[in-house]
This record gives structure tokens, C-alpha cells and sequence, in this order.
């Protein structure tokens, strides 16, 4: 690795810390060894990776001392940002932040959040915002991830637990059918959990694209970008005309069968294959393939889920499962892959703006007393529902929108849709605050930058994708000039006038805060303890009490609705808010790859993992390429109703001929969201990310000519 | 509704099937409250609307009758609907602006209108065949047509395991019938007048290799002949001198579009109603949509265009968007048959010594497989597809988006009927050293080689120089496979 400068590490005197993968929500168990400032990273036995890691996880440790590190805050003086002190930094946030407010009510300055943070600075965020500032406008990434499926859940338990079991259930699966998930590509561990269905004959998975996890299945359903739920209902359709309801279950377990069929039955196979492309026989096969199962389960992710339907969408595949009898039964179930590392726990404890720790609503009468009591303030001083993510970043700088905006953990200029609006948003803002580990292209922007810790240097939890809270270990002590994003929240919140104790910087003294007011909640945290966490207890929420052994399978008896009942939502299709046309005659999709994740603020700074894949592409059919007058290798153009973005052409086979695929991890020119559609679900405020309408076009700049990668045989 | 807002105006629409149900929908969608028109809705059947293309499931009994209703009971109260089931649109004054409606047992009432909808569809024909109905026009005892939930619960009340059956027509509804009835355990025998099957949507090779395929479910076929006379409890006697044995007969020999009181009112019809791209007949004031509707560039009989241009017209005469227009429905015809997987759409006709288009065609009758397809300067512009489901779903999107054809069109005809080793993965040997063996660690087979020579002589050893094997573990056969070979070259 180059290192101009590199920031030194040191090894806490921990020796090796058991902890947890920085990315994504497997939250791959793994122990950092700490030696004489070399930092190595292993696999370990856990049960979501049983012993194994990705190439992300395997090259994590790349990132404390890489060069890209932020060691110092940073002030922007005469449009230059420079070196500055601590106290430098937070007093000018604080007084502009203060004056800002002060000037235009305190709904003007807004806080963004991250779905990759810990528990603890989740909660500390969401206090911070509404106490020390006492803004309703704080909303964070997760509204770009897993809003759909959280909506959709809460609608049908009543609760929103991505996976309600554990993720080891799986394996004894004959059937699993998997809706815009690609995990043998993005979470690769978590593919053995698929094997024992894929052995089974039983793997069906749902893609417009044939991703690595597709190529596994044993039925592949290949729609048409954005019409999922037209296939969900489909499928429905087939397994009830086919006499696969289970009409015992729906009796007992469930409400609102009826006007949920009403919709589904005018979805027959065979309209549906004219919407979708999937062949009728196909959906056919898959209703028989999961009702004919032992166990089975329907899991979905970000594919089915990024759409401007993307909560009827989940909710059509959950009335598929609730039809087949599959939630809440031993072995058998609905769930939804989380993406972000902490991307279940950090929508439940009040950095999204309706909610409020314990994954209380803020619209709740009881639950604001509640949680106004626990911080000291009058429920009437708690401010109301704010806008969601797009919507609060739609509107920075503008009459009605906020003017200063602090941002933890996220990198909003690349993963945003609608990208170049949004940086031209954020170019609007009077003063912008960044707190991250690099200089992502969002702090690159800011007014004021705090260089904050990152995973292996700081003590915190994170909550998985099957709802279990995990305590991730400090073994290393950060560069010097680093601080925690709690100490940044308490500097500014004492500047603010409030008081130290009620912003400890502690993540230990956080979580025991969090405990108390989570207490009570949907998600109630008060059983869990440090101390049970290092004891290795596996703990999933709900934990009432320290001697509570946690909630694994929370449905088995009833769901979280107040009479125990499923229901289902009666869901149509009206498909996506942007079709083709002449000018515009192919579908457009984004998604990740395995080398990167997210806006690859942190991947792209890991040499081993830009040796893969280093450079912005979009996946073609090589018939359709040749339509454009463009080959494999060829630097091309990409472009939608809103903007361009540059690619380099790969040729894919595979690929449906009206459909390119983007990956969303490259900055500048290269960014995937400078095309996506701003369409918002209506529900949930999730963004349409995986359909939109484009051309393709030649890229007049420099082309590759040929594939850099060797053959061997 | 404020004192000062204009009287909503009246919209009557006359048939609560599939097309007037969806347009009173679409209606109540962009006028909630009914601010701007107040809905009736006359319907001659005595049940709530239902989902007739689900029909065929009910005389397969694999679907209850209560699975195809499309409205509960309190549909039309919650949505400030009056709905008036039983009822009978009589007589059309288009000067009066009224309609005349019998109710059932009562006399008739007028009802006035600003604008009067036409969605009566279509009803079945009768072939003029002696003995299949009585003087009055009922029909006989044992013989049923195909078209309502009534018919249909007849059907399937005198159709029982071992019933022979005779099945006058063999179009798609004919098909359809037969086979769900053929599931049900009925002797069945289809009567069809030409000489092969579903002319209108098959040409001569898909219509036998259909007729091949439905036989091996035990259904016969008389082609080329008629049904002659009927004797009730005996069976059919044919044109041709054959007879077949009937205790059941299913009347399935097309429909006609309900055009009588429209024509009785002085409006323009021909096959059906004539409408234009707004959906209005010769008189402004009256609109016509679904199967009684004709409309140029629109499929009779099917019900996406139904449904389409119930759309249109609710944009029309809510104002939601006074500048909608239906321009036609691509249509494609898909078989609903248990074990039968059909697909037709666009010209059909053409062979593949075709001077003007291009034509792909492949003919299996053996595993009951035949496919064309026919293009136009790369665009399909028909196919018929028995037997290969996913391509048919495939060319069938292909044609309905007019996106151009891959360029390799028997790949694309074929789908997953592609012979196996055509995807087939290589060996350990020859695979090429690029390909991916490790895909949570991108660890390509060269990598693997270079691990080898450089010392790395067993999987554990690979793992440890390359982390193959170490994410989900599921290449740890191909890296013992590669390892095994490597040792074999040694
Ligand atoms: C068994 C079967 C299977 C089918 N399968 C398919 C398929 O797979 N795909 C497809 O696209 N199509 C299919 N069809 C055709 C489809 O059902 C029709 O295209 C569709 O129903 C047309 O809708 P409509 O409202 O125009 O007519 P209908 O649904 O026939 O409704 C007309 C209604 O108006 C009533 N009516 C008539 N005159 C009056 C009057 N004067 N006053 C009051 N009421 C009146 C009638 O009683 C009837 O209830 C199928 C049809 C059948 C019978
Ligand atoms: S990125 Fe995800 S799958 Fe990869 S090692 Fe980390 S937690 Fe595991």
C-alpha cells in the first residue's frame, strides 16, 4: 500500500479484540489483532458467516491506516478547507449552528444520519437533534435502504424485525424464495444458509438481472425492472387458483384475506407474464415449489424493494407468505435482508424522522411523555414528524428547507437519487457539517469536517439483520486528532447549553441511557447489557429484562398487531413512475457489487478491493450495445430525463435486452444516482433506485480498448 | 359538497361485467366523493360483477365460485355507487337523454343521463343445430353455453367423473373447457367445423401439435364437421355421419357482440358498436367499451382492451384527463389449460418461405413443442409458441414492446429448451484461468494456479495463499476438482 502519510495506528493494549465486519448488516463475526502497528483481520466462528468473510470483510484493516484517513478537522476558510483545532471546529459549528437557528427558528438547521453507525450514536444523533437543537428535521440513509420493507412489516406483524429468526433457521429450508436479493454477490457468507434449499431443488430467485445468487438458483424469475409486484400477486394468484392457500392459517392467524385475494385475482398468470416477462408456467412452479416445501420462507431486499411501490411491492410478497402459512411457524417465514451494517438498529432509535428511540412513533401521545421524561424535557418541547430523507434533502437551502445541516455517516452526494440535485442542494445550504473517516465527496462540500473514529477503534453495538445486537470491540486506539462521533455530539451539544451528562461520550453510559428509553417500546433494549454482549449471549430484541434470554422468533404465538393477528394488505399493481419512450428506450437498474459498498467512501480507498473493480461500467446485452453502436470496453454514456453519467460498456449475456444495470459506488462523472428517478413511495419515502428510463450513448472522452484482465488457462 | 358546486353530472352505465365494473372503479378512483358525476350502474346478471376470465378455473373446479368476484357486497355503498344487479338496460331515447330499465319483476322505469356507457359484451352463439334449444329459445336440457358464472355452475354440477361430453367448437374458450372438464374426469369430445383447431389464433402445425398434446389428456377431436342434431340423454349426432356421445354439451361456438339495443337506437354498429379513439359512438353522448365495443386496431373478446379503454374513458368524463385516448391494445392470446402452455399473438400465418418478413420455425409434435416466430426488420410481429413457456413469455414481451430481437433468434425461440450442454459448466481443465472460482473473495483459477506452483499443494493450503473457499465455502468442490487436476498434470 502507498503511504504518503500514514496515520499511525495503535495497538491498544487489547491484543485481539473479538468484533464484528465494518460493513455490511451479516456483521461477519471476526477478531482484529493488533501487533506493533500492524493490524490483521480474521474469520471467525459466528453464526450469521459461520467462520467465513468477504473480500470486504477480509481487507477491513486496510482502512484504519489507510492514507484517505481524516486526522484533523477541517475549516473552510476563503473556499479552502484547512487543518484546524477541535475546539476551533466545534465552536464554529456550534455558533453557526446557534445563530442559524436562532435566526430562523430552530426547524432551520437539520441532522442527517447513517444506517452504518452504531447503536449508540443512532440514539445520540436523534436526542441531540431534538433536544439540543430542537429541529424535526432529522432523517438519515436508511430511508434509501430499508423504509419499504419496514413499512410493509409493520403493516402486516404490527413490527418491523428484518428477519424475525435467527438467520441459521435457514439451512433447514427445502424452499426459499428469494425477491430482489442478491446475497452470494453483496454478503457472500450468508450464502451457505441457502444450500440446504438450493440441495432441495428449491432455491427461487427473483432478478431482472442474472446476478451471481440468480445463477444458483434452481428457477431463476427474470422481470421486467419494476414490475415485482405484478409478479408477487401472480404468484398469489397461481397458489390460491391451484388450491395452495392455506386456509386453516388464514383462518386463525390472519385478517383481510379477502380484499387482499380481490386485488390478486385480477393478476392471473398469464397477464402477469405480459407485464413481467416472467413465463406463467414459471410462476406457477414457484407458488408449487414453496407451498409444496416442508419450511420454506420469502425473503426480500433492496431489488423489490427501491420503488415508488416499494412497500406495496414488499407487501405483496408478504400476503404471498401469509397465504402459504409461512410466518410465524417454526421453520418457515418472511423476512427482509438488511443491507447497511446497522441498518435494523439505526431505524429504531430516533434518527428517522417520525420515531423516537425504542422504535416509538413520535405521533404517539404516550410515547412522547415517555421519552420527554427520560430527557428531561415537557412532551410539548419534542418536536413533531419531520420530512423524510429525499424530501428534507429536496429542499436544503430553499425557502421552506433547512439551511445548516450536519451529517453523520453518510455520503448523501453519491447515494442520493437524483444526484446532481442533491449536490447542487447542498451547495445551496448557509453551512454544512460533515462528520466522517475520509474525505467523502459530501465532506469534501462542508464548511467544517470532523475526522471521527471508525469500527475497530471504538466500543459500540450494532443491531444484524436478524434483529440480534451484537457489541463490537475496540482494538485499536485511533489516529491521534480523532475523536468519536459522541464526543463531536457532546462538544456541540454543551456549546449549545446543554448539559455534559445529558451527552455522555461514552458508548457504554449511552447504551445504558438508550436501555432505559428504549424501555417499554417495540423494540425495548432494557435486558441488554455490555456485559451479557461480551458474555456471548445471542440476544435478540425484544429483551425486557436482564434475564430475559431475548426474542429470536417473535411470531411464533402471535404477531406484534394488539389481537395477535396477521393482516394482509390488499396491493395493486400500477408499475413504475417512469416508463420508455423513443427518446429514452431502456430500463436502467443499480445495485452493488461484491468489492464495494455503498457510496464506496471507504471501499474505494482499499487498493485490494479497486484492483476487482475500479471503474465505473454498465452491464449490457451485447445485442443492445451493438443497437447503440457501441462494444465491450467502450466508454459510454448513460442517460435519463435528469442527468448522465459515464460508463464503461461491459457486454453481459445474460442481461435482459431493454435493461442496463449501473453499480452505485463510483463519485463524480461515475455516479449511478446522477440518472435515478426522485419518484418516492408514498408510504415509506423510499426513492425509486431501481428503475428509470435512459439511453445509451458514446462517450466522446477517453475509451478503453480491451479487458485488462489476463487470460490463463 | 359547498352549495356554489356545479350538479354532478349523471353517467349510467349499462352492464356490470368486467368493463362497466373496472370503468365505475376508475371513475370513483378520480372522483372519490363524487363531486363531479354520480354513477349507476345497470347490470342484467343477478350477481355481483365477477372475473370472467377466471371462468374456465370455476369449470375446473380448481377456483370457488366466491374466488372470482371482483366487488364484496358493500362495494357500491361505500363508493356512492347505485347498482341496480338483475336489471336490464330496455330501450335507448338518445333525444330524451334517458334509458328505459326493467327491474327485475317490476315494470320499467326511465333513468335519465348526461352520459350513457355501453359495456354489455358480448353473448354466446347458437349454432343453428336441431334440438340444442326449444321453441321459446331456451335451451335444451343437458346443453350449456359458456359465458357466466351461471353457466358455469351448471356446467360443473352436471359434470362428473366418466360424463361424456361434447364440446361444440374448439376456439379458445372450447379448449379451455374441454380441458378443465377433461380434468374433472369427463369423456370429452370436441366438434370442431374446421380442420384444425383454434384457427383463428394457430396455423395449421400448432393447431395439430395442440391437438396432439390435448389428446394424451384423453379429450377427442372431430374436425372438419358439425353437430347435426341433438338428442337429449343420447348425445350428438354430426354433419358427417359420426355421433358422439353426450350427456353434457358445452355450446362454445363464439360469441356476438351485444349490439341489438344499440342498433335499435340508431347508433352505427357493425360487428360490434363502432367507437372512436375517445370511445363515443355515432352519438356523443353515448360511449361503448369492452367486449360489445368495436374499435379499429383493437382484438375483439379479449379483456385488457376492456380494461384499457375503461381507463381512457374515466379520464374523459371525470376531466382527470380530458386529453386521454385509447389507441389500441397489442394483444396477445394465452391458453389457460392445466399442463397446456400456448401462446399466440400478432400474424401467424406467415411460412417460412415468406418473401416480405422473416421466419423462424420449429415443429416437435413428439414432446408436443412447436414454436415461429415471424419478423420485421428485427421486430416480431407474430408467433405462436406451444410448449415453451419461457420463451414464450419471452418473445410475447418482445412483441408487446417492440424491442428489437436478439440476434440469436433459435436461442430466443428455444428459451430453456436450449440443449443442456450449450450452458453446460466446463471442467476443472478447460476452464478458462479468467473465470471466477472464488466468488466472496474474487479468487480467478489462475490465481489458484499460481497458489499451486508457488507451493500451495492441498485445498486447506489454496485457502490459506488465496482466502478461496473462506466466504460462503461453496466453491470447495471446484477448488478440490482444480486442485485434483493440477496434481494429476504434475
Ligand atoms: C370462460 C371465459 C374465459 C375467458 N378468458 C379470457 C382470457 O383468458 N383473456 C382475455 O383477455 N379474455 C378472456 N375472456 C373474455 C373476457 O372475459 C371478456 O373480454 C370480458 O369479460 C369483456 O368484458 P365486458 O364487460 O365487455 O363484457 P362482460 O364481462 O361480458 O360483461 C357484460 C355484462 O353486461 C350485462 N348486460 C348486457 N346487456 C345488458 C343490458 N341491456 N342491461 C344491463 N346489463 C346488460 C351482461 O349480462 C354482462 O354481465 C374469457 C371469457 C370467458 C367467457
Ligand atoms: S461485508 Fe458483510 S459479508 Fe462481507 S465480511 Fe463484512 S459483514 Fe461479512
Amino acid at each position: 500500500m502507498q503511504t504518503d502519510q500514514p496515520a499511525e495506528v495503535q495497538a491498544a493494549a487489547l491484543g485481539s479484540a473479538r468484533t464484528h465486519c465494518p460493513y455490511c448488516a451479516l456483521q461477519c463475526g471476526m477478531s482484529v489483532e493488533a501487533t506493533q502497528g500492524a493490524v490483521t483481520v480474521a474469520p471467525r466462528e459466528f453464526p450469521t458467516n459461520g467462520g467465513g468473510l468477504c473480500q470486504k470483510g477480509w481487507t477491513s484493516a486496510a482502512l484504519l491506516d489507510s492514507p484517505a484517513r481524516l486526522t484533523t478537522p477541517l475549516v473552510r476558510e476563503r473556499g479552502q478547507l484547512h487543518p484546524a483545532g477541535w475546539d476551533e471546529a466545534l465552536d464554529t459549528v456550534a455558533a453557526r449552528l446557534g445563530r442559524i437557528g436562532a435566526e430562523h427558528g430552530a426547524d432551520a438547521v437539520g441532522v442527517f444520519g447513517g444506517g452504518g453507525l452504531t447503536n449508540e450514536k443512532c440514539y445520540a444523533l436523534g436526542k441531540f437533534a431534538r433536544v439540543a437543537l430542537g429541529t424535526a428535521n432529522i432523517d438519515y440513509n436508511g430511508r434509501f435502504c430499508m423504509s419499504s420493507a419496514a413499512a410493509a412489516g409493520t403493516r402486516a406483524f404490527g413490527m418491523d424485525r428484518g428477519m424475525p429468526f435467527p438467520v441459521t433457521d435457514l439451512a433447514d429450508a427445502d424452499a426459499i424464495l428469494l425477491a430482489g436479493a442478491n446475497p452470494v454477490e453483496t454478503m457472500p457468507p450468508f450464502a451457505q444458509h441457502l444450500s440446504g434449499a438450493s440441495g432441495c431443488e428449491g432455491l427461487v430467485v427473483v432478478d431482472p438481472r442474472r446476478t451471481p445468487t440468480a445463477a444458483r438458483a434452481n428457477l431463476h424469475l427474470q422481470p421486467a425492472p419494476g414490475t415485482d409486484l405484478a409478479l408477487a400477486l401472480g404468484i398469489l394468484h397461481a397458489a390460491v387458483a391451484e388450491g395452495h392457500l392455506d386456509t386453516e392459517y388464514v383462518r386463525t392467524r390472519t385478517d383481510e384475506f379477502d380484499p387482499a385475494w380481490q386485488q390478486a385475482a385480477s393478476w392471473w398468470p398469464e397477464r402477469v407474464e405480459r407485464i413481467t416477462g416472467v413465463a406463467a408456467a414459471d410462476q406457477r412452479r414457484a407458488a408449487a415449489m414453496l407451498s409444496g416445501a416442508r419450511n420454506a420462507y420469502v425473503l426480500t431486499a433492496r431489488g423489490t424493494e427501491q420503488h415508488a411501490d416499494g412497500t406495496d411491492t414488499v407487501s405483496g410478497w408478504i400476503n404471498l407468505a401469509l397465504a402459504l402459512g409461512l410466518p410465524g411457524r417454526a421453520g418457515s417465514g418472511y423476512g427482509c435482508l438488511t443491507g447497511q451494517g446497522n441498518g435494523q438498529g439505526g431505524r429504531e432509535h430516533g434518527q428517522k424522522s417520525d420515531q423516537l428511540p425504542g422504535y416509538r412513533r413520535i405521533d404517539d401521545a404516550a410515547s412522547r411523555e415517555h421519552v420527554a421524561r427520560q430527557w428531561g424535557i415537557a412532551p410539548d418541547e419534542l418536536p413533531g414528524a419531520g420530512p423524510s430523507a429525499y424530501e428534507l434533502l429536496d429542499a436544503l437551502g430553499t425557502e421552506h428547507g433547512v439551511k445548516a445541516l450536519l451529517v453523520f455517516g453518510s455520503n448523501v452526494a453519491v447515494s442520493a437519487p437524483g444526484a446532481d440535485r442533491v449536490t447542487n442542494r447542498l451547495a445551496e445550504l448557509d453551512f454544512l457539517a460533515v462528520a466522517d473517516i475520509v474525505l467523502s465527496e459530501t465532506a469534501a462540500m462542508a464548511d467544517v469536517v470532523f475526522p471521527v473514529t471508525q469500527w475497530a477503534e471504538e466500543d459500540g453495538t450494532m443491531t444484524n439483520l436478524e434483529g440480534r445486537v451484537l457489541l463490537r470491540r475496540k482494538a485499536v486506539d485511533p489516529p491521534a486528532g480523532v475523536r468519536s462521533d459522541l464526543e463531536v455530539l457532546g462538544g456541540l451539544a454543551t456549546r449549545l447549553g446543554r448539559p455534559p451528562e445529558a451527552f455522555p461520550c461514552e458508548p457504554q453510559r449511552v447504551f445504558d441511557e438508550l436501555r432505559r428509553v428504549s424501555a417499554g417500546g417495540v423494540a425495548d433494549y432494557s435486558g441488554i447489557t455490555y456485559e451479557r454482549l461480551r458474555d456471548g449471549v445471542a440476544l435478540h430484541w425484544p429483551v425486557p429484562d436482564t434475564d430475559h434470554p431475548g426474542t429470536p422468533r417473535p411470531f411464533l404465538d402471535r404477531f406484534a398487531h394488539p389481537d395477535g393477528r396477521a393482516r394482509f394488505v390488499p396491493v395493486t399493481y400500477s408499475g413504475p413512475a417512469e416508463e420508455t419512450d423513443e427518446d429514452y428506450p431502456l430500463l436502467a437498474t443499480t445495485g452493488r457489487l461484491l468489492a464495494h459498498y455503498q457510496s464506496g467512501a471507504q471501499t474505494r480507498n482499499v487498493d485490494e478491493l479497486m484492483a476487482v473493480d475500479g471503474e465505473m461500467f454498465v452491464e449490457v446485452h451485447p445485442d443492445t450495445a451493438r443497437r447503440f453502436d457501441l462494444s465491450d470496453g467502450e466508454a459510454a454514456t448513460v442517460t435519463s430525463r435528469r442527468g448522465t453519467v459515464h460508463a464503461v460498456v461491459r457486454c453481459v449475456a445474460s442481461m435482459r435486452m431493454d435493461t442496463v444495470f449501473l453499480p452505485f459506488h463510483f463519485p463524480d462523472d461515475n455516479r449511478a444516482n446522477l440518472v435515478t428517478s426522485t419518484a418516492l413511495d408514498p408510504v415509506s419515502g423510499m426513492p425509486e433506485f431501481k428503475v428509470c428510463a435512459v439511453r445509451l450513448g458514446r462517450h466522446r472522452g477517453t475509451g478503453r480498448q480491451a479487458s485488462a484482465r489476463q487470460e490463463v488457462a | 359538497m359547498n352549495a356554489t358546486a356545479r350538479r354532478p353530472r349523471k353517467v349510467v352505465i349499462a352492464g356490470y361485467g368486467m368493463a362497466g365494473a373496472r370503468l365505475a372503479e376508475n371513475i370513483r378512483a378520480r372522483d372519490p366523493r363524487g363531486e363531479r358525476l354520480s354513477v349507476t350502474v345497470v347490470g342484467a346478471e343477478r350477481h355481483a360483477a365477477y372475473n370472467r376470465v377466471l371462468l374456465s378455473s370455476v369449470v375446473a373446479g380448481t377456483l370457488p365460485r366466491d374466488a372470482v368476484t371482483l366487488h364484496p357486497e358493500s362495494w357500491a355503498a361505500e363508493h356512492d355507487v347505485t347498482l341496480r344487479v338483475g336489471a336490464t338496460v330496455r330501450g335507448i331515447d338518445t333525444a330524451a337523454r334517458t334509458v328505459s330499465v326493467h327491474d327485475p319483476g317490476g315494470g320499467p322505469t326511465a333513468l335519465d343521463y348526461d352520459a350513457l356507457v355501453l359495456a354489455q359484451g358480448s353473448s354466446p352463439w347458437i349454432p343453428p343445430v336441431d334440438g340444442l334449444v326449444h321453441e321459446d329459445g331456451s335451451l335444451a336440457p343437458g346443453v350449456c353455453a359458456f359465458r357466466t358464472l351461471d353457466d358455469c355452475e351448471e356446467i360443473a354440477g352436471r359434470a362428473r367423473a366418466g360424463t361424456p361430453v361434447a364440446v361444440l367448437g374448439g376456439g379458445l374458450l372450447g379448449i379451455e373447457a374441454a380441458r378443465g372438464l377433461a380434468g374433472r374426469g369427463c369423456r370429452v369430445t370436441v366438434v370442431h367445423p374446421h380442420s384444425h383447431v383454434m384457427e383463428r389464433q394457430l396455423d395449421r402445425g400448432a393447431g395439430d401439435v395442440l391437438a396432439g398434446t390435448l389428446a394424451g389428456y384423453g379429450i377427442e377431436f372431430r374436425t372438419g364437421t358439425t353437430a347435426a342434431r341433438y338428442v337429449p340423454g343420447d348425445g350428438v349426432k354430426l354433419d358427417d355421419g359420426g355421433y358422439v356421445p353426450a350427456d353434457l354439451v358445452v355450446v362454445s361456438a363464439g360469441v356476438r357482440p351485444e349490439t341489438g339495443l344499440a342498433a335499435s337506437a340508431g347508433l352505427a354498429v357493425d360487428r360490434g358498436i363502432l367507437v372512436d379513439d375517445c370511445m363515443r359512438t355515432s352519438d356523443p353522448r353515448v360511449h361503448a367499451i369492452g367486449d360489445c365495443a368495436q374499435h379499429p386496431g383493437t382484438p375483439p373478446g379479449l379483456v385488457q382492451p376492456a380494461w384499457d379503454q375503461a381507463g381512457v374513458l374515466a379520464d374523459l368524463l371525470t376531466g382527470a384527463d380530458s386529453a386521454g385516448r385509447y389507441r389500441g391494445t397489442a394483444a396477445v392470446t394465452r391458453l389457460k389449460a392445466s399442463g397446456v402452455d400456448l401462446a399466440s399473438f400478432g400474424d401467424v400465418g406467415s411460412e417460412p418461405d415468406s418473401p416480405e418478413a422473416e421466419v423462424v420455425c420449429l415443429n416437435d409434435p413428439a414432446r408436443g413443442r412447436y414454436a415461429k416466430l415471424v419478423l420485421r426488420d428485427d421486430l416480431v410481429t407474430g408467433g405462436v409458441l406451444l410448449g415453451v413457456p419461457d420463451a414464450a413469455a419471452n418473445v410475447a414481451h418482445h412483441y408487446t414492446h417492440r424491442t428489437p430481437a436478439p440476434a440469436d433468434r433459435l436461442a430466443f425461440l428455444l428459451g430453456r429448451a436450449l440443449p443442456e450442454e450449450a450452458v453446460r459448466a466446463p471442467s476443472p481443465a478447460s476452464m478458462p484461468g479468467s473465470v471466477t472460482v472464488c466468488e466472496c473473495n474474487n479468487v480467478p483459477k489462475s490465481g489458484l494456479v499460481d497458489a499451486w506452483r508457488r507451493g500451495a499443494r492441498s485445498v486447506a493450503g489454496l485457502a490459506e495463499a488465496t482466502r478461496a473457499t473462506t466466504g460462503c465455502g461453496s466453491c470447495t468442490g471446484l477448488v478440490r476438482g482444480i486442485a485434483d487436476w493440477l496434481e494429476s498434470t504434475e
